[in-house]
């Protein structure tokens, strides 16, 4: 893969390291896992440049031409080359509608799982580390969170919030609300694997080198343990990306989501979902499709990670 | 109790154990002992260890797996809490310093080198991250090029290259990375060093290089070692004294040549008798009776005395009180008796 000249000039460079590691070489040598990146890649570029990108501004009233509406895609004899993926009822075009509603779909989530990363690792961190009732506490917890399926937790809530948030905030601030739900939906996972490793490393004798010179134990935690325990918790974190999508989705499937006026993939599907049986499919079925090859790319990267970072399979 | 054998050498000793037990409380938890009607139980990992290291000095604890000198390793570094006696450092009572700077004025002066070179560094860190760690926890860093000039000082004395800092820990052999172990325990330019066990995870012959790399240290700075190993023939190269240890109590200590001529404790003798010898070949040996007791249970008495070949009824109920010598000391009736026949073992080659 690298050619001689890189290789020559700078042997111990970080690009270089990276390009003739074992992760790079099990990436490139597998199809799927090179179509599911650039699958992704795609997603999360014309996310982040979607205003550029998307042929329409969905979201502008001035553009929309409630004559245009229903526009089926451009390929079947009604279609307009205007709107390839044809439009919705209130004659916004398809395709720019999805890039900008992957786009919240993907911040929502990207942010979703940062969120329950970042409070699961830590207080998994905690447990592992501190043992006794600060464990007992964190885990029993997780533990009784576990037994309440995610969504429902994530609906839990989005009531509270609801009832929190004054009426003329609350469109403003769903998406922060949508973020919370699914991040403190899915922390216990994290938090159980987190634990487990930090059990196995906190024995292990560099913990215990560094306690002999007396560093404090949240260093510790921090600088020595997290380090070892972030492997497994990137891979759950992969595939915890494509489930806080999925849920997401759902959520906003079910109403209680982002609203109309800034749709993501799964207000795109329940918006849609209305029009099914007037023969209008066009509307549901782009962003669904949308919705399961962005799912399906990241699960799929997800599982390469996760086998690729397993010493044990290699 | 070690007293007298302070009287006995002028100078004072840097590190004094003193009746020293640590015990673990290995019960079930509380639910399933109240379910199951168990008792409390205590494992005596060590239980009332006294020694005394002199100042430039090599102190060993030998014994078996489980007899509690790796705890007391831990003890003396403050890794464990000693459940009774105390631990002198310098004349300090290390329990007495207990605001944070005094507690690591006196965690400065130590350090500790540990059994196995593959998990005692952190495998994210770099080389030079790992040993200038103790310095920068302990303030002794200046500036960054400081730093750096002594990593690549401390790795060239441990016989590494100074090139070598920029490299992890798994593009060393096994051999190395205790090097580097020892370079990080030097940072903090210590004057005790307790090691675990430091050569018993690496090959025969990287292990004589890693030993005579401690003694040149030690010739050179005037380290002061608490080493810990289950080898004899290690242990009689490199100690100045050696402590026997079984069931967490302390049997015998003596001088390598005294032990190895003269040993005074049974066990003692039984630890010679399997050291294998080229002399040896082919001939009989006695076999080690028994597996050493559980330590949650161990027996009454001597805790010796069911695989003691000398055991009579005063061995099984009284513990042998400790006999002190001018350079040593023995804790055995037998031998308080005069009823230990004489030695016939030689020292290892």
């Amino acid at each position: 893969m690298l050619d001689e000249k890189t290789a020559a000039k700078a042997p111990s460079g970080f690009v270089h390291r990276f390009m003739d590691s074992d992760l790079v070489y099990s990436f490139l040598r597998s199809p799927v896992v090179v179509i599911s990146f650039i699958i992704t890649a795609l997603y999360f570029l014309s996310a982040a440049f979607a205003p550029w990108i998307a042929p329409h501004n969905p979201f502008d009233p001035a553009s929309l031409d409630l004559m245009e509406a229903f526009t089926p895609p451009a390929w079947t004899a009604d279609g307009s080359m205007k709107f390839i993926l044809g439009t919705d009822d209130q004659g916004r075009d398809i395709l720019s509608t999805l890039i900008f509603g992957s786009r919240i779909s993907l911040i929502v989530g990207f942010s979703a799982v940062l969120f329950s990363v970042v409070l699961g690792v830590g207080l998994g961190l905690l447990a592992g580390y501190a043992g006794g009732w600060a464990e007992t506490i964190v885990m029993r917890f997780a533990d009784v969170q576990l037994t309440i399926p995610a969504i429902l937790v994530a609906l839990m809530i989005d009531g509270i919030a609801r009832i929190i948030v004054p009426v003329e905030l609350r469109d403003e601030m769903s998406i922060y609300v949508l973020i919370l739900a699914i991040g403190v939906s899915d922390w216990p996972r994290y938090a159980r694997v987190t634990r487990g490793a930090t059990l196995v490393e906190r024995n292990k004798e560099y913990v215990s080198a560094a306690r002999v010179i007396g560093v404090h134990p949240i260093k510790i935690m921090f600088q020595h343990v997290l380090p070892n325990v972030m492997g497994p918790v990137l891979v759950m974190g992969t595939i915890g990306l494509a489930l806080a999508i999925i849920t997401e989705a759902t959520l906003s499937f079910l109403g209680v989501g982002v609203p109309p006026t800034q749709p993501s993939l799964g207000t795109l599907i329940r918006v849609g979902n209305n029009f099914l049986f007037s023969g209008e499919w066009w509307i549901t079925l782009f962003p669904s499709l949308a919705l399961v090859i962005l799912v399906l790319a990241v699960n799929l990267l997800g599982d390469w990670l996760r086998d690729a970072l397993n010493p044990r399979l290699r | 109790m070690s007293d007298r054998l302070i009287a006995t050498s002028p100078e004072p000793a840097l590190l004094e154990l003193e009746n020293l037990s640590k015990y673990f409380d290995v019960s079930k938890s509380l639910l399933n002992r109240t379910i199951e009607r168990l008792p409390k139980q205590i494992l005596k990992a060590v239980d009332g260890v006294s020694f005394s290291i002199k100042p430039g000095q090599t102190f060993s604890l030998v014994g078996e797996s489980g007899c509690g000198k790796s705890t007391v390793a831990k003890l003396v570094v403050g890794l464990h809490k000693p459940t009774g006696g105390q631990i002198r450092f310098d004349g300090t009572n290390v329990a007495d310093a207990k605001s944070i700077a005094q507690n690591a004025a006196l965690r400065r002066r130590w350090q500790m080198i540990f059994q196995d070179p593959y998990a005692s560094l952190n495998p994210r860190w770099r080389v030079h991250d790992i040993i200038a760690e103790p310095m920068r926890v302990f303030g002794l860093a200046g500036s960054s090029t400081e730093l750096s000039k002594r990593v690549s000082e401390l790795l060239e004395q441990v016989g590494l290259s100074a090139m070598d800092g920029e490299k992890y820990p798994h593009e060393f052999s096994g051999g190395q990375r205790q090097r580097v172990s020892i370079a990080r325990a030097l940072s903090s330019n210590p004057e005790f060093l307790v090691c675990d066990e430091p050569t018993s995870a690496l090959d025969v012959s990287v292990q004589a290089q890693i030993l005579n790399l401690m003694k040149d240290l030690q010739r050179d700075i005037g380290l002061t070692y608490l080493f810990i190993s289950h080898n004899l023939a290690v242990v009689y190269h490199v100690a100045d004294m050696i402590g026997v240890m079984y069931l967490g109590r302390m049997c015998e200590i003596a001088t390598p040549q005294d032990l190895f001529r003269n040993p005074r404790h049974p066990y003692t003798r039984l630890l010679i008798d399997t050291i294998p010898d080229l002399e040896m070949t082919g001939k009989a040996r006695e076999p080690v009776a028994g597996e050493v007791p559980n330590p949650i249970n161990p027996p009454s008495g001597c805790s010796f005395h069911p695989r003691c070949p000398l055991a009579n009824d005063r061995c099984k109920s009284e513990i042998p009180k400790p006999i002190h010598s001018a350079t040593g000391m023995v804790a055995c009736h037998a031998a308080e008796e005069g009823r230990l026949p004489a030695p016939q073992t030689v020292a290892p080659a």
